[in-house]
Protein backbone atom coordinates (compact mmCIF):
# COMPACT_ATOMS: atom_id res chain seq x y z
CA UNK A 1 0.00 0.00 0.00
CA UNK A 2 0.92 3.30 -0.75
CA UNK A 3 2.28 5.62 2.32
CA UNK A 4 0.34 8.86 3.04
CA UNK A 5 2.43 12.26 3.01
CA UNK A 6 2.62 15.71 3.38
CA UNK A 7 1.06 15.57 -0.49
CA UNK A 8 -1.65 13.73 0.59
CA UNK A 9 -3.13 10.78 -1.89
CA UNK A 10 -5.70 8.61 -1.45
CA UNK A 11 -4.58 5.20 -2.58
CA UNK A 12 -7.49 3.65 -3.95
CA UNK A 13 -7.67 1.05 -6.47
CA UNK A 14 -9.89 3.86 -8.45
CA UNK A 15 -8.70 5.09 -11.51
CA UNK A 16 -7.50 8.54 -10.44
CA UNK A 17 -6.89 10.91 -13.88
CA UNK A 18 -4.70 13.60 -13.15
CA UNK A 19 -5.03 17.01 -14.16
CA UNK A 20 -2.85 18.93 -16.31
CA UNK A 21 -1.42 22.37 -16.06
CA UNK A 22 0.38 24.12 -18.71
CA UNK A 23 4.04 25.06 -18.57
CA UNK A 24 5.29 28.26 -16.58
CA UNK A 25 5.85 31.21 -19.64
CA UNK A 26 9.12 31.59 -20.03
CA UNK A 27 10.61 34.17 -17.86
CA UNK A 28 12.89 35.45 -20.30
CA UNK A 29 15.48 37.69 -18.26
CA UNK A 30 14.90 36.61 -14.90
CA UNK A 31 17.63 35.02 -13.33
CA UNK A 32 15.20 32.50 -11.00
CA UNK A 33 13.75 31.13 -14.39
CA UNK A 34 16.61 28.39 -14.53
CA UNK A 35 15.16 26.59 -11.35
CA UNK A 36 14.14 23.49 -12.78
CA UNK A 37 9.97 22.66 -12.76
CA UNK A 38 10.13 20.20 -10.33
CA UNK A 39 11.30 22.17 -7.54
CA UNK A 40 7.70 22.90 -6.57
CA UNK A 41 7.02 21.22 -2.76
CA UNK A 42 7.33 17.62 -3.92
CA UNK A 43 10.10 18.59 -5.98
CA UNK A 44 12.73 15.33 -6.03
CA UNK A 45 15.20 16.19 -8.37
CA UNK A 46 17.49 17.86 -5.98
CA UNK A 47 20.43 20.20 -6.85
CA UNK A 48 20.97 20.18 -10.62
CA UNK A 49 23.57 21.53 -12.84
CA UNK A 50 23.53 21.45 -16.36
CA UNK A 51 26.54 20.93 -19.45
CA UNK A 52 26.15 23.75 -21.90
CA UNK A 53 24.66 20.89 -24.22
CA UNK A 54 22.35 20.33 -21.53
CA UNK A 55 21.24 24.43 -20.95
CA UNK A 56 20.71 24.20 -25.06
CA UNK A 57 17.76 22.22 -24.90
CA UNK A 58 16.10 24.19 -21.90
CA UNK A 59 13.84 27.16 -22.58
CA UNK A 60 14.58 30.29 -19.78
CA UNK A 61 12.20 28.27 -17.10
CA UNK A 62 14.67 25.55 -17.54
CA UNK A 63 11.75 23.28 -19.31
CA UNK A 64 13.19 21.17 -22.05
CA UNK A 65 11.89 21.60 -25.28
CA UNK A 66 10.25 18.29 -25.16
CA UNK A 67 8.45 18.86 -22.63
CA UNK A 68 4.75 19.70 -23.42
CA UNK A 69 3.47 20.46 -20.15
CA UNK A 70 3.23 19.34 -16.96
CA UNK A 71 0.75 16.89 -14.84
CA UNK A 72 -0.56 17.59 -11.62
CA UNK A 73 0.09 14.55 -9.43
CA UNK A 74 -0.40 13.56 -6.04
CA UNK A 75 3.64 14.57 -6.01
CA UNK A 76 3.38 17.47 -7.44
CA UNK A 77 4.13 18.75 -11.23
CA UNK A 78 5.33 15.73 -13.64
CA UNK A 79 6.70 16.65 -17.12
CA UNK A 80 4.45 15.28 -19.75
CA UNK A 81 7.10 14.79 -22.95
CA UNK A 82 6.07 14.47 -26.73
CA UNK A 83 6.16 11.07 -28.48
CA UNK A 84 7.77 13.21 -31.84
CA UNK A 85 11.03 13.89 -32.25
CA UNK A 86 12.20 17.04 -34.48
CA UNK A 87 14.59 17.68 -36.36
CA UNK A 88 17.15 18.46 -33.64
CA UNK A 89 16.61 15.02 -31.73
CA UNK A 90 17.03 13.24 -35.17
CA UNK A 91 20.46 15.50 -35.64
CA UNK A 92 21.29 15.15 -32.22
CA UNK A 93 21.92 11.34 -32.70
CA UNK A 94 23.27 11.47 -35.77
CA UNK A 95 25.81 13.73 -34.21
CA UNK A 96 26.61 10.87 -31.41
CA UNK A 97 27.12 8.47 -33.97
CA UNK A 98 29.90 10.39 -35.05
CA UNK A 99 31.22 10.59 -31.75
CA UNK A 100 29.96 14.03 -31.67
CA UNK A 101 29.00 15.06 -27.56
CA UNK A 102 28.47 11.49 -27.18
CA UNK A 103 29.64 11.77 -24.01
CA UNK A 104 27.29 14.31 -22.75
CA UNK A 105 23.78 14.01 -24.15
CA UNK A 106 21.35 13.32 -21.36
CA UNK A 107 17.89 14.12 -19.52
CA UNK A 108 17.11 14.68 -16.36
CA UNK A 109 16.92 11.75 -14.36
CA UNK A 110 13.12 11.67 -12.53
CA UNK A 111 10.03 10.75 -13.68
CA UNK A 112 8.10 11.76 -16.96
CA UNK A 113 4.94 11.21 -18.88
CA UNK A 114 3.37 10.26 -21.95
CA UNK A 115 -0.30 10.59 -23.12
CA UNK A 116 -2.90 10.88 -20.20
CA UNK A 117 -1.63 8.28 -17.42
CA UNK A 118 -3.31 7.57 -14.17
CA UNK A 119 -2.64 5.81 -11.14
CA UNK A 120 -3.15 2.74 -12.95
CA UNK A 121 -1.19 3.35 -15.84
CA UNK A 122 2.39 1.05 -16.54
CA UNK A 123 5.78 2.47 -15.48
CA UNK A 124 8.79 2.14 -17.66
CA UNK A 125 12.43 2.81 -16.40
CA UNK A 126 14.78 3.98 -18.39
CA UNK A 127 18.87 5.19 -18.65
CA UNK A 128 19.20 9.31 -19.06
CA UNK A 129 21.10 8.95 -22.53
CA UNK A 130 18.67 10.92 -25.25
CA UNK A 131 19.24 9.07 -27.41
CA UNK A 132 17.80 6.14 -25.81
CA UNK A 133 15.12 8.48 -23.94
CA UNK A 134 14.13 9.47 -27.61
CA UNK A 135 13.98 5.83 -28.51
CA UNK A 136 11.64 5.22 -26.10
CA UNK A 137 9.16 7.93 -26.22
CA UNK A 138 8.81 8.26 -30.03
CA UNK A 139 7.28 4.49 -29.84
CA UNK A 140 4.51 5.60 -27.00
CA UNK A 141 2.60 7.45 -29.18
CA UNK A 142 -1.38 6.99 -28.38
CA UNK A 143 0.03 5.41 -24.86
CA UNK A 144 -0.31 6.79 -21.73
CA UNK A 145 2.28 5.67 -19.39
CA UNK A 146 4.82 6.76 -16.41
CA UNK A 147 8.44 7.04 -17.52
CA UNK A 148 11.02 6.61 -15.24
CA UNK A 149 14.44 7.83 -16.30
CA UNK A 150 17.52 6.40 -14.24
CA UNK A 151 20.24 8.36 -13.73
CA UNK A 152 22.95 6.44 -15.60
CA UNK A 153 25.57 9.36 -16.65
CA UNK A 154 24.10 9.32 -20.31
CA UNK A 155 25.03 6.03 -20.95
CA UNK A 156 22.80 3.50 -22.56
CA UNK A 157 20.63 1.28 -20.75
CA UNK A 158 22.75 -2.09 -21.26
CA UNK A 159 26.53 -0.43 -21.17
CA UNK A 160 25.16 1.53 -17.65
CA UNK A 161 23.85 -2.06 -16.58
CA UNK A 162 27.08 -3.97 -17.24
CA UNK A 163 28.80 -0.98 -15.34
CA UNK A 164 26.21 -1.22 -12.47
CA UNK A 165 24.96 2.70 -13.11
CA UNK A 166 21.72 1.03 -14.56
CA UNK A 167 21.33 -0.89 -11.37
CA UNK A 168 19.54 -2.01 -8.42
CA UNK A 169 20.68 0.55 -6.03
CA UNK A 170 19.85 3.33 -8.55
CA UNK A 171 16.14 1.84 -9.31
CA UNK A 172 15.29 1.55 -5.66
CA UNK A 173 16.85 5.37 -5.08
CA UNK A 174 14.80 6.63 -7.89
CA UNK A 175 11.53 4.77 -6.84
CA UNK A 176 11.83 6.41 -3.48
CA UNK A 177 12.97 10.13 -4.82
CA UNK A 178 10.15 10.87 -7.20
CA UNK A 179 7.80 8.58 -4.90
CA UNK A 180 6.07 6.49 -7.49
CA UNK A 181 4.01 4.74 -4.77
CA UNK A 182 2.22 8.18 -4.39
CA UNK A 183 1.43 8.50 -8.28
CA UNK A 184 0.58 4.61 -8.99
CA UNK A 185 -1.50 2.32 -7.18
CA UNK A 186 -0.17 -1.23 -8.55
CA UNK A 187 3.73 -2.04 -7.72
CA UNK A 188 4.66 -3.16 -11.33
CA UNK A 189 8.27 -1.32 -13.02
CA UNK A 190 8.50 -2.61 -16.33
CA UNK A 191 12.62 -2.53 -16.63
CA UNK A 192 13.93 -3.18 -20.45
CA UNK A 193 15.26 -6.82 -20.38
CA UNK A 194 18.89 -5.77 -21.43
CA UNK A 195 18.70 -3.86 -18.07
CA UNK A 196 18.75 -7.02 -16.31
CA UNK A 197 22.43 -6.89 -15.91
CA UNK A 198 22.28 -4.45 -13.49
CA UNK A 199 18.97 -5.26 -11.79
CA UNK A 200 18.13 -8.02 -9.64
CA UNK A 201 14.81 -8.01 -9.70
CA UNK A 202 14.19 -9.92 -6.62
CA UNK A 203 16.25 -7.04 -4.46
CA UNK A 204 13.75 -4.32 -5.99
CA UNK A 205 10.74 -6.04 -4.91
CA UNK A 206 12.48 -6.66 -1.21
CA UNK A 207 13.48 -3.07 -0.74
CA UNK A 208 10.56 -1.26 -2.65
CA UNK A 209 7.78 -3.40 -2.58
CA UNK A 210 7.71 -2.73 -6.98
CA UNK A 211 7.97 -5.91 -8.27
CA UNK A 212 10.06 -5.60 -11.87
CA UNK A 213 8.73 -7.25 -15.12
CA UNK A 214 11.13 -7.19 -17.99
CA UNK A 215 10.18 -5.82 -20.73
CA UNK A 216 11.51 -6.42 -24.22
CA UNK A 217 14.99 -5.68 -25.91
CA UNK A 218 13.75 -3.00 -28.07
CA UNK A 219 12.03 -0.02 -27.53
CA UNK A 220 10.20 -0.86 -30.74
CA UNK A 221 8.30 -3.78 -29.09
CA UNK A 222 7.44 -1.84 -26.41
CA UNK A 223 3.55 -0.92 -27.54
CA UNK A 224 3.12 -4.55 -28.40
CA UNK A 225 4.21 -5.97 -25.18
CA UNK A 226 1.69 -3.31 -23.68
CA UNK A 227 -0.94 -4.06 -25.50
CA UNK A 228 -0.19 -7.98 -25.51
CA UNK A 229 -0.64 -7.69 -21.61
CA UNK A 230 3.11 -7.56 -21.06
CA UNK A 231 4.05 -10.85 -22.98
CA UNK A 232 7.56 -10.79 -24.53
CA UNK A 233 7.80 -13.44 -27.35
CA UNK A 234 10.76 -15.17 -27.84
CA UNK A 235 11.69 -12.87 -30.77
CA UNK A 236 11.02 -9.99 -28.37
CA UNK A 237 13.49 -10.91 -26.04
CA UNK A 238 16.47 -12.06 -28.63
CA UNK A 239 19.23 -9.51 -28.78
CA UNK A 240 19.97 -9.36 -32.64
CA UNK A 241 23.12 -7.68 -34.49
CA UNK A 242 21.63 -7.11 -38.01
CA UNK A 243 23.63 -5.57 -40.94
CA UNK A 244 21.81 -1.79 -40.11
CA UNK A 245 22.95 -2.15 -36.46
CA UNK A 246 26.54 -2.92 -37.01
CA UNK A 247 26.18 -0.33 -39.81
CA UNK A 248 25.50 2.56 -37.95
CA UNK A 249 28.22 1.67 -35.08
CA UNK A 250 30.73 2.30 -38.01
CA UNK A 251 31.34 6.28 -38.29
CA UNK A 252 32.02 6.02 -34.46
CA UNK A 253 34.63 3.38 -34.94
CA UNK A 254 36.23 5.18 -37.88
CA UNK A 255 36.27 8.57 -35.91
CA UNK A 256 37.96 6.90 -33.31
CA UNK A 257 40.71 5.02 -35.22
CA UNK A 258 41.52 7.84 -37.32
CA UNK A 259 42.46 10.49 -34.88
CA UNK A 260 45.55 8.82 -33.51
CA UNK A 261 46.10 7.59 -37.38
CA UNK A 262 46.91 11.28 -37.72
CA UNK A 263 49.56 10.94 -35.66
CA UNK A 264 50.79 8.11 -37.97
CA UNK A 265 50.22 10.24 -40.79
CA UNK A 266 52.25 13.04 -39.13
CA UNK A 267 55.30 11.08 -38.60
CA UNK A 268 55.04 9.87 -42.40
CA UNK A 269 55.17 13.85 -43.27
CA UNK A 270 58.04 14.28 -41.51
CA UNK A 271 60.18 11.77 -42.66
CA UNK A 272 59.37 12.77 -45.84
CA UNK A 273 60.04 16.26 -45.16
CA UNK A 274 63.75 15.72 -43.44
CA UNK A 275 64.31 13.34 -46.84
CA UNK A 276 64.28 10.35 -45.33
CA UNK A 277 60.86 9.21 -45.96
CA UNK A 278 59.98 8.69 -49.58
CA UNK A 279 55.92 8.21 -48.62
CA UNK A 280 53.07 9.32 -51.38
CA UNK A 281 49.18 9.24 -52.15
CA UNK A 282 49.42 5.52 -52.44
CA UNK A 283 50.89 4.77 -49.33
CA UNK A 284 48.09 6.98 -47.85
CA UNK A 285 45.69 4.99 -49.76
CA UNK A 286 47.02 1.83 -48.48
CA UNK A 287 47.10 2.58 -44.93
CA UNK A 288 43.58 4.00 -45.13
CA UNK A 289 42.09 1.46 -46.65
CA UNK A 290 43.46 -1.01 -43.72
CA UNK A 291 41.27 1.05 -42.04
CA UNK A 292 38.28 1.33 -43.58
CA UNK A 293 38.36 -2.38 -44.07
CA UNK A 294 38.64 -2.46 -39.84
CA UNK A 295 36.33 -0.55 -39.41
CA UNK A 296 33.53 -0.72 -41.37
CA UNK A 297 33.86 -3.36 -44.44
CA UNK A 298 34.95 -6.12 -41.33
CA UNK A 299 31.76 -4.99 -39.00
CA UNK A 300 28.98 -4.93 -42.30
CA UNK A 301 30.28 -8.35 -43.61
CA UNK A 302 30.81 -9.64 -39.97
CA UNK A 303 28.60 -13.03 -40.08
CA UNK A 304 29.73 -13.96 -43.75
CA UNK A 305 33.42 -13.85 -43.05
CA UNK A 306 35.00 -16.95 -42.14
CA UNK A 307 35.95 -17.87 -38.84
CA UNK A 308 34.86 -16.19 -35.38
CA UNK A 309 37.70 -14.67 -33.73
CA UNK A 310 37.35 -10.70 -34.96
CA UNK A 311 41.00 -10.01 -35.19
CA UNK A 312 40.97 -13.28 -37.45
CA UNK A 313 38.46 -11.91 -39.66
CA UNK A 314 40.10 -8.44 -39.69
CA UNK A 315 43.69 -10.72 -40.72
CA UNK A 316 41.67 -12.21 -43.19
CA UNK A 317 40.68 -9.00 -45.12
CA UNK A 318 43.19 -6.99 -44.34
CA UNK A 319 45.61 -9.29 -46.27
CA UNK A 320 43.39 -9.46 -49.27
CA UNK A 321 43.50 -5.69 -49.02
CA UNK A 322 47.14 -5.62 -48.63
CA UNK A 323 47.31 -7.95 -51.75
CA UNK A 324 45.36 -5.70 -53.75
CA UNK A 325 47.28 -2.93 -52.81
CA UNK A 326 50.95 -5.10 -53.35
CA UNK A 327 49.43 -6.08 -56.68
CA UNK A 328 48.37 -2.41 -58.25
CA UNK A 329 51.50 -1.01 -56.99
CA UNK A 330 53.87 -3.71 -58.43
CA UNK A 331 51.55 -3.66 -62.02
CA UNK A 332 51.78 0.34 -61.95
CA UNK A 333 54.79 1.62 -64.29
CA UNK A 334 55.76 4.85 -62.14
CA UNK A 335 56.10 2.88 -58.59
CA UNK A 336 58.99 1.86 -57.38
CA UNK A 337 57.56 -0.58 -54.55
CA UNK A 338 60.65 -2.39 -53.64
CA UNK A 339 60.05 -5.75 -52.14
CA UNK A 340 61.10 -5.01 -48.79
CA UNK A 341 58.25 -2.10 -48.87
CA UNK A 342 55.73 -4.82 -50.27
CA UNK A 343 57.02 -7.14 -47.40
CA UNK A 344 56.16 -4.81 -44.84
CA UNK A 345 52.76 -4.09 -46.55
CA UNK A 346 51.72 -7.53 -46.27
CA UNK A 347 52.80 -7.22 -42.65
CA UNK A 348 51.61 -3.98 -41.56
CA UNK A 349 47.79 -3.71 -42.64
CA UNK A 350 46.69 -7.15 -42.19
CA UNK A 351 47.85 -6.44 -38.25
CA UNK A 352 45.90 -3.00 -38.73
CA UNK A 353 42.51 -4.16 -39.96
CA UNK A 354 42.87 -6.78 -37.33
CA UNK A 355 43.38 -4.56 -34.41
CA UNK A 356 40.56 -2.51 -35.48
CA UNK A 357 38.33 -5.67 -35.96
CA UNK A 358 39.26 -6.92 -32.64
CA UNK A 359 38.14 -3.82 -31.07
CA UNK A 360 34.83 -4.36 -32.64
CA UNK A 361 34.03 -6.40 -30.06
CA UNK A 362 33.19 -3.83 -27.81
CA UNK A 363 30.59 -2.70 -30.01
CA UNK A 364 29.19 -5.85 -30.79
CA UNK A 365 26.40 -7.72 -28.75
CA UNK A 366 27.57 -11.27 -28.47
CA UNK A 367 31.37 -11.54 -27.50
CA UNK A 368 32.01 -12.28 -24.12
CA UNK A 369 35.03 -11.06 -22.00
CA UNK A 370 36.22 -14.68 -22.02
CA UNK A 371 36.20 -15.27 -25.22
CA UNK A 372 37.99 -11.59 -26.44
CA UNK A 373 40.56 -12.36 -23.61
CA UNK A 374 41.15 -15.38 -25.45
CA UNK A 375 41.55 -14.23 -28.69
CA UNK A 376 43.16 -11.46 -27.29
CA UNK A 377 46.58 -13.70 -26.09
CA UNK A 378 47.00 -15.03 -29.73
CA UNK A 379 46.36 -11.73 -31.86
CA UNK A 380 47.92 -9.06 -29.89
CA UNK A 381 51.60 -10.74 -29.67
CA UNK A 382 51.23 -11.77 -33.34
CA UNK A 383 49.68 -8.05 -34.32
CA UNK A 384 51.98 -6.69 -32.33
CA UNK A 385 54.94 -8.50 -34.29
CA UNK A 386 54.16 -7.84 -37.29
CA UNK A 387 53.46 -4.02 -37.25
CA UNK A 388 57.01 -3.77 -35.27
CA UNK A 389 58.83 -5.69 -37.96
CA UNK A 390 56.82 -3.90 -40.87
CA UNK A 391 57.53 -0.35 -39.16
CA UNK A 392 61.43 -1.42 -39.23
CA UNK A 393 61.49 -3.05 -42.87
CA UNK A 394 59.76 0.56 -43.71
CA UNK A 395 62.87 2.31 -41.95
CA UNK A 396 65.22 0.06 -43.37
CA UNK A 397 63.80 0.46 -46.75
CA UNK A 398 63.94 4.57 -46.40
CA UNK A 399 67.61 3.84 -45.56
CA UNK A 400 68.51 2.07 -48.70
CA UNK A 401 66.99 4.89 -50.84
CA UNK A 402 68.16 7.59 -49.19
CA UNK A 403 72.40 6.23 -48.51
CA UNK A 404 72.00 3.54 -50.45
CA UNK B 1 25.77 -14.93 -34.23
CA UNK B 2 27.99 -17.34 -32.82
CA UNK B 3 31.33 -16.42 -30.36
CA UNK B 4 34.62 -18.54 -30.16
CA UNK B 5 33.43 -22.15 -28.66
CA UNK B 6 34.76 -23.67 -25.38
CA UNK B 7 35.30 -20.47 -23.78
CA UNK B 8 32.19 -19.03 -21.83
CA UNK B 9 32.46 -19.35 -17.67
CA UNK B 10 28.46 -20.12 -17.41
CA UNK B 11 27.90 -22.60 -14.69
CA UNK B 12 24.59 -24.02 -13.72
CA UNK B 13 23.69 -25.94 -10.44
CA UNK B 14 20.42 -27.84 -10.84
CA UNK B 15 19.76 -28.70 -6.90
CA UNK B 16 19.83 -24.86 -5.96
CA UNK B 17 17.13 -23.99 -8.62
CA UNK B 18 13.70 -23.95 -8.26
CA UNK B 19 12.51 -23.46 -11.88
CA UNK B 20 11.54 -19.80 -11.61
CA UNK B 21 12.27 -18.88 -15.30
CA UNK B 22 13.65 -15.47 -14.23
CA UNK B 23 17.19 -16.87 -16.07
CA UNK B 24 15.04 -17.76 -19.03
CA UNK B 25 13.48 -14.45 -19.09
CA UNK B 26 16.29 -12.14 -19.02
CA UNK B 27 19.13 -13.92 -21.46
CA UNK B 28 19.26 -11.92 -24.22
CA UNK B 29 20.80 -14.93 -26.16
CA UNK B 30 18.10 -17.43 -24.94
CA UNK B 31 20.54 -19.70 -23.74
CA UNK B 32 18.17 -21.39 -21.16
CA UNK B 33 14.86 -23.08 -21.53
CA UNK B 34 12.70 -24.29 -18.87
CA UNK B 35 12.74 -28.53 -18.60
CA UNK B 36 10.99 -30.26 -16.41
CA UNK B 37 10.50 -28.00 -13.59
CA UNK B 38 14.13 -26.82 -13.53
CA UNK B 39 16.13 -25.78 -16.25
CA UNK B 40 18.67 -26.33 -19.12
CA UNK B 41 21.27 -24.90 -20.73
CA UNK B 42 20.68 -25.45 -24.57
CA UNK B 43 23.95 -24.10 -25.88
CA UNK B 44 26.73 -22.25 -23.74
CA UNK B 45 28.50 -21.17 -26.99
CA UNK B 46 25.97 -18.36 -27.36
CA UNK B 47 26.58 -17.05 -23.79
CA UNK B 48 28.39 -13.78 -23.37
CA UNK B 49 28.69 -13.35 -20.06
CA UNK B 50 26.79 -10.21 -19.49
CA UNK B 51 25.49 -11.95 -16.17
CA UNK B 52 21.73 -10.87 -16.45
CA UNK B 53 20.71 -14.48 -14.74
CA UNK B 54 23.04 -14.30 -12.33
CA UNK B 55 22.15 -11.39 -11.27
CA UNK B 56 18.59 -12.24 -10.77
CA UNK B 57 18.53 -15.93 -9.93
CA UNK B 58 17.70 -15.42 -6.02
CA UNK B 59 18.90 -19.03 -5.62
CA UNK B 60 22.42 -18.78 -6.89
CA UNK B 61 21.96 -21.42 -8.82
CA UNK B 62 24.21 -19.88 -11.55
CA UNK B 63 27.47 -18.47 -11.54
CA UNK B 64 29.43 -16.39 -14.51
CA UNK B 65 32.55 -14.71 -14.19
CA UNK B 66 30.25 -11.37 -15.80
CA UNK B 67 32.05 -8.58 -17.47
CA UNK B 68 32.21 -6.78 -21.17
CA UNK B 69 33.62 -8.54 -24.24
CA UNK B 70 35.39 -5.66 -25.47
CA UNK B 71 38.76 -5.33 -26.73
CA UNK B 72 39.54 -2.35 -25.49
CA UNK B 73 38.38 -2.60 -21.95
CA UNK B 74 40.04 -5.70 -21.39
CA UNK B 75 43.42 -3.84 -22.73
CA UNK B 76 43.27 -1.22 -20.67
CA UNK B 77 42.75 -3.65 -17.50
CA UNK B 78 45.50 -5.12 -18.83
CA UNK B 79 47.49 -2.00 -18.65
CA UNK B 80 46.29 -0.85 -15.67
CA UNK B 81 45.77 -4.36 -13.67
CA UNK B 82 41.89 -3.63 -12.91
CA UNK B 83 38.92 -5.29 -14.00
CA UNK B 84 38.07 -4.90 -17.52
CA UNK B 85 34.61 -2.21 -17.33
CA UNK B 86 33.68 0.30 -20.03
CA UNK B 87 34.79 3.76 -20.17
Amino acid sequence: MAKQSCCGSSSSSRNVKYRFVTLPKPLSTSDEGKTPVQSACCGGVGNLTYTKRQRKSKNASGVDRWVIDLVETPVGKIRRVSTQLDIRDVLGSWKCRWSNGRMDYKVDPGLYCVGTPDNQSPVLVTSNYKMTFDRVRKELENISAWILVLDTDGVNVWCAAGKGTFGTNELIHRISVVRLAMVVTHRKVIVPQLGATGIAAHEIAKQTGFNVVFGPVRASDVKKFLTDGMVASEEMRTVKFTMLDRLVLTPMELVTALKPMLLAFGVLFILNAIGLGHYGGMDLVALLGAIVVGCVIVPVLLPWIPGRAFSWKGFLFGLLWAVVVVVQQGLSATSELSMIKMIAFLLILPALSSFLSLNFTGSSTYTSLSGVDSEMRIALPAILIASISGVILLLINDCIIAFG
Amino acid sequence: MKYLKNVATLVYHPEKCVGCGMCVTVCPHRVFTEYNGKVQITDIDLCMECGACTTNCAFNAIEVHKGVGCAAAILIGMLTGEEPSCG
